[in-house]
């Protein structure tokens, strides 16, 4: 199963790097507190998702995380400034999580098909808990886009 | 003659179970008033709380000289509150009243004319539109305005501006409660009815210190539980007050929940009730959805789990759990300790789930009391002055925003539903960058009544945005404006408001308003004319001129919604007091209680929101809400508890929450002109409990400097009955002083210490939530200027020398031998 296990470390490793995109936008855009706690919370989803899959990790091995490398996003080591800044953080967080979204989809379907209950249940949770943290980047986005478009200084 | 600062519930009128709440007729005339002297009563509602007490204003001479409580109306049968009874009228002669326009001038605040003043307004709004448009203006009002004043607002906002950014202090006070009511049912409305009182045999009170918040309410569960067959009481506070006691005594009881914990709390409870079969599974399966979520949210909140994160011990969490597993009927009420605290939208939540769980809801004795903290809060949010949009309807559902456009004949895009209306802190926030430069404040002081003061008061002071205020006095707030606007007050106009529990009162015009003072609806009205606001039609925008064409064009907006207005009137209003909507054909005389049928407003088409993430605020979807298929049942949410943004540290050890006192209102504006209310609270203090006080060095009447990472107060120590490890301060108290004599004036406002952060789904701003340290800066020389009465009372023994407060000044009170007939009251029989 070299691939499932490839894809396994790329759910760690695309969970770790969404986590520390979130926290550097919260803390880049602190002064938006919603967005500072919001984001540390939705962090701290990520951490769990990858504490859950630790264990089945070790199982499959992490080994071969060469050929996924092309599919890594870059993180986001900085936020950017002002509020059209928050609306272009926002939507690149939007295009992490969709990767770690679309990662999970793919991992459930290996684990369907060798019967892992475990892993299974990790992905469908993981997969839902990201559904919520684009619906929440999808509402903050919609909020601060007129604004920001706009008006914004 | 009764001192009401001392005896502030009045003389009890116990009765059994199912029978009428009696009447009791209080009044309050000035000094040197006597009853025979009073010229004409004027029919309106109290406005010092959010109960909605019904009341005649007395007149003499072209002045408004005292109150008297309305026997016959459906809210208080005649009782009337001490606010109300010595606060609502002597700010009305006040000698500092606002009595013509200031505008700003060389940094200076200087009196001119309307034209001028109003002149200012319409360049520098004109100038705006053109140069950025709508989005650059900002509305904050009040839960103090008439519906009239609301609404006329919101549509100049809505279809005259098309600005999103309109909210009100509602914001601070009532959110949460709307938000509560929205996840859960699909629309706002109060289920209950105060009418549950008579019939429940349990009373759960969340966050909610009613003895002090809503006086004549707790009078009348007073008569509850002094009488046959009393309901025993379930109190949730952190502090020990008056329900708690009452708690005690009925043999219910008192959790005690570490502030910010509400929601693992409720998720105990909510646990309890499926661990021992208490959900009544065929009425949820037949009116709710969402069970099993909820059933796997709560699973890890064991009673034990439960006492490590709030400290309630694990076998209290159980009994409460039991008495609402058991009684037939619970009546339960949710107010500013689970509104303005962590989670607070997912904790009040969780409030009606249990009522769901238990198939409690809609007949009496089982109502939900989701409070407001002002009189007519409940209208900015019907209204849309607080941003939803009028009769609440959905920003989200395009049918909605078409009947509003028709309504007003405007094109449906002017009207802002791009996206959820813009939140008072995030209003706020724009305003601070000069996104939005232009910011109409009516009604309100901000600058001491938003969190995180220092930051507010130079936001308002700064050059970026220009502030228009309109209020009674120069408050805090307006002290800052760019102009100022003298409006006219309660009695000097005329208009409704609605309570708590629906019930719609006509306020009356008493006496004229002083010197150059408008109704805030003229000032509304003048400032559309002066604009120029016109419909597709090209005539003008706002139709009417009189409060009553507004209620009239109000009524229009409530058609089909389930806020119904439509069988009201002025001259109805003018009969018996105390309508609760809706009030339409289907229900000529009102409605006591909503829900009877166990059919909610939650129909995709016929919501006010698809609902929100309780955790997280991310909004659903109307894909997403259709294909779960409401079909008129509520929703039971849940969502996970998070511990609060600030926990207690080395450098700040200690919980910091904020609160009110029963002698004050707000930012004692009224009450604080009120010389009965002004002696019972004159000045600010802080609680501590003994054991913290003990530690530090502290004792009764010391002075101390409390400290947050944000800012600092220093006054006087009341060593009493708040729970170990917390610190309550009360929020009434600004630089403004009505003798210029408090010590403290420039170092007692509670929103220094208070930090910017709000809930994700209701965007109310947490006020009882930050960390704090205490340190004794110097010895008192006395006791603290605090109440000795309600929650503030000294913690007995050891600092009992605090005296009691000055008496008030004389009331009178008679209790009716003929209780008189309530239409809709179920326990109310004609004789």
């Amino acid at each position: 199963m070299p691939h499932l296990s490839t894809y396994v470390g790329l759910a760690d490793r695309s969970e770790q790097i969404l986590a520390e995109s979130f926290r550097a936008v919260g803390l880049g855009h602190a002064r938006a507190v919603d967005v500072f706690h919001t984001c540390n919370l939705l962090a701290e989803m990520c951490d769990r998702h990858r504490r859950q899959l630790a264990p089945i990790a070790e199982r499959y091995g992490e080994d071969d995380i060469e050929e996924p490398e092309r599919l890594h996003a870059d993180g986001l080591a900085q936020a950017r400034d002002g509020e059209i800044g928050l609306l272009r953080d926002l939507q690149d967080l939007h295009v992490l999580a969709t990767l770690v979204q679309t990662t999970w989809t793919v991992i459930a379907q290996g684990a369907q098909g060798l019967r892992d209950a475990e892993l299974l249940d990790v992905a469908t949770t993981a997969n839902e808990e990201t559904s919520r943290q684009l619906t929440w980047l999808n509402t903050r986005m919609k909020v601060a886009a007129p604004q920001a478009l706009i008006v914004a200084p | 003659m009764v001192d009401r600062i001392n005896d502030i519930w009045g003389e009890g009128t116990p009765h059994p179970r199912g029978t009428v709440w009696p009447a009791r007729v209080d009044l309050h005339l000035e000094e040197g008033v006597a009853e025979a002297d009073v010229e004409r009563w004027v029919q309106s509602a109290c406005l010092l709380c959010s109960n909605g007490c019904g009341c005649d204003i007395a007149v003499k001479d072209g002045r408004m000289v005292g109150v008297r409580g309305r026997a016959g109306d459906t809210v208080n049968h005649g009782r009337l509150g001490p606010k109300g009874l010595y606060g609502s009228t002597p700010w009305a002669s006040s000698s500092d009243r606002l009595t013509r326009p200031l505008v700003r001038r060389d940094g200076q605040l200087v009196e001119t004319d309307w034209e001028t003043a109003m002149g200012r307004i319409v360049e520098v709004s004109k100038g705006l539109l053109a140069e950025k448009g709508p989005l650059s203006h900002g509305f904050y009002t009040s839960g103090q305005l008439f519906l009239e004043e609301y609404y006329t607002l919101a549509v100049i906002g809505k279809a005259g501006l098309g600005t999103p950014h309109m909210d009100g202090n509602t914001r601070l006070c009532t959110a949460t409660s709307a938000a509560a009511f929205k996840e859960s049912f699909g629309a706002d409305g109060q289920p209950g009815s105060y009418t549950d009182i008579e019939h429940c045999d349990a009373i759960f009170l969340f966050g909610h210190n009613m003895p002090e918040t809503q006086t004549v309410l707790w009078a009348r569960i007073l008569d509850r539980t002094r009488g046959e067959d009393p309901p025993r009481i379930v109190c949730v506070d952190p502090r020990h007050t008056l329900v708690a006691a009452e708690a005690e005594r009925t043999g219910g009881i008192h959790l005690a929940p570490r502030v910010g914990t509400n929601l693992a709390l409720m998720n105990g409870l909510t646990r309890e009730l499926f661990t021992h079969g208490w959900v009544h599974t065929e009425w949820v399966e037949e009116h709710a959805i969402g069970v099993d979520d909820l059933r796997d949210t709560v699973a890890p909140y064991t009673p034990e789990e439960v006492e490590r994160i709030c400290g309630v011990p694990a076998a209290d969490l159980r009994q409460a759990a039991r008495i609402f597993g058991e009684s037939e009927a619970v009546l339960s009420t949710v107010l500013q300790g689970f509104y303005q605290s962590h989670q607070a939208t997912a904790a009040s939540v969780a409030v009606n789930n249990l009522h769901l769980l238990r198939g409690q809801i809609g007949r009496p004795g089982c109502g939900v009391l989701q409070m407001n903290g002002q009189p007519t809060a409940q209208n900015n949010r019907e209204c849309g002055a607080d941003g939803d949009l009028p009769g609440f309807r959905n920003w989200d559902n395009p049918t909605h925003v078409q009947q509003l456009a028709d309504l007003w004949k405007v094109d449906a895009m002017t009207i802002p539903h791009w996206a959820p209306p813009t939140h008072a802190m995030q209003i706020m926030s724009y305003a601070e960058t000069g996104s939005i430069g232009f910011l109409w404040i009516s009604a309100t002081n901000p600058a001491v009544s938003m969190p995180e003061s220092a930051r507010i008061r130079k936001i308002l002071a700064g050059e970026q945005c220009f502030v228009v205020v309109q209020d009674l006095f120069l408050t805090e707030t307006a002290e800052l404006a760019d102009v100022v606007l003298p409006a006219a007050g309660w009695g000097e106009k005329t208009g409704c408001f609605t309570n708590v529990n629906r019930t719609v009162h006509l306020s009356e015009q008493a006496v004229e308003p002083p010197d150059e003072a408008r109704s805030d609806l003229d000032i509304f009205l003048a400032y559309a004319d002066a604009m120029k606001f016109t419909n597709i039609e090209g005539d003008p925008l706002i139709g009417w001129r009189t409060s009553e064409e507004a209620f009239d064009a109000w009524r229009e907006a409530t058609r089909g919604r389930p806020i119904d207005y439509t069988g009201l009137s002025y001259d109805k209003l003018r009969g018996p007091s105390g309508i609760p909507w809706p009030v339409n054909d289907e229900h000529p005389d009102g409605t006591d209680r909503l829900y009877a049928d166990g059919r909610f407003p939650s129909d995709t088409d016929e919501c006010e929101t698809y609902g929100h993430d309780l955790l997280t605020g991310g909004a659903v979807t109307e894909t997403e809400h259709r294909a779960m298929a409401p079909a008129g049942r509520a929703f039971l949410k849940g969502a996970a508890y998070t511990p609060p943004h600030e926990e207690p540290s080395e450098d700040y050890p200690l919980r910091y929450t904020t609160g009110r006192t029963v002698y004050q209102f707000h930012t004692r504006t009224k009450t604080g002109r009120a010389r009965s209310l002004d002696q019972a609270a004159p000045d600010a203090w802080v609680e501590l409990s003994p054991t913290d006080a003990a530690g530090l060095g502290i004792s009764e009447g010391d002075w101390v400097r409390v400290e947050s990472p944000r800012g600092a107060i220093e006054v006087r120590a009341r060593v009493g009955t708040v729970m170990a490890g917390a610190v309550f301060a009360p929020f009434h108290y600004g630089h403004w002083d009505p003798h210029d004599l408090a010590p403290d004036a420039e170092h007692r406002l509670a929103n220094e210490l208070t930090m910017t952060v709000w809930d994700p789904v209701s965007k109310q701003p947490y006020f009882k939530t930050a960390a704090c340290r205490v340190t004794k800066t110097r010895d008192g020389d006395g006791p603290s200027p605090a109440p000795t009465t309600a929650a503030s009372a000294p913690a007995a023994p050891q600092t009992a020398e605090a005296p009691a407060s000055p008496p008030g000044g004389a009331t009178s009170s008679e209790v009716l031998a003929d209780t008189p007939h309530y239409a809709l009251d179920p326990s109310s029989r004609r004789t």
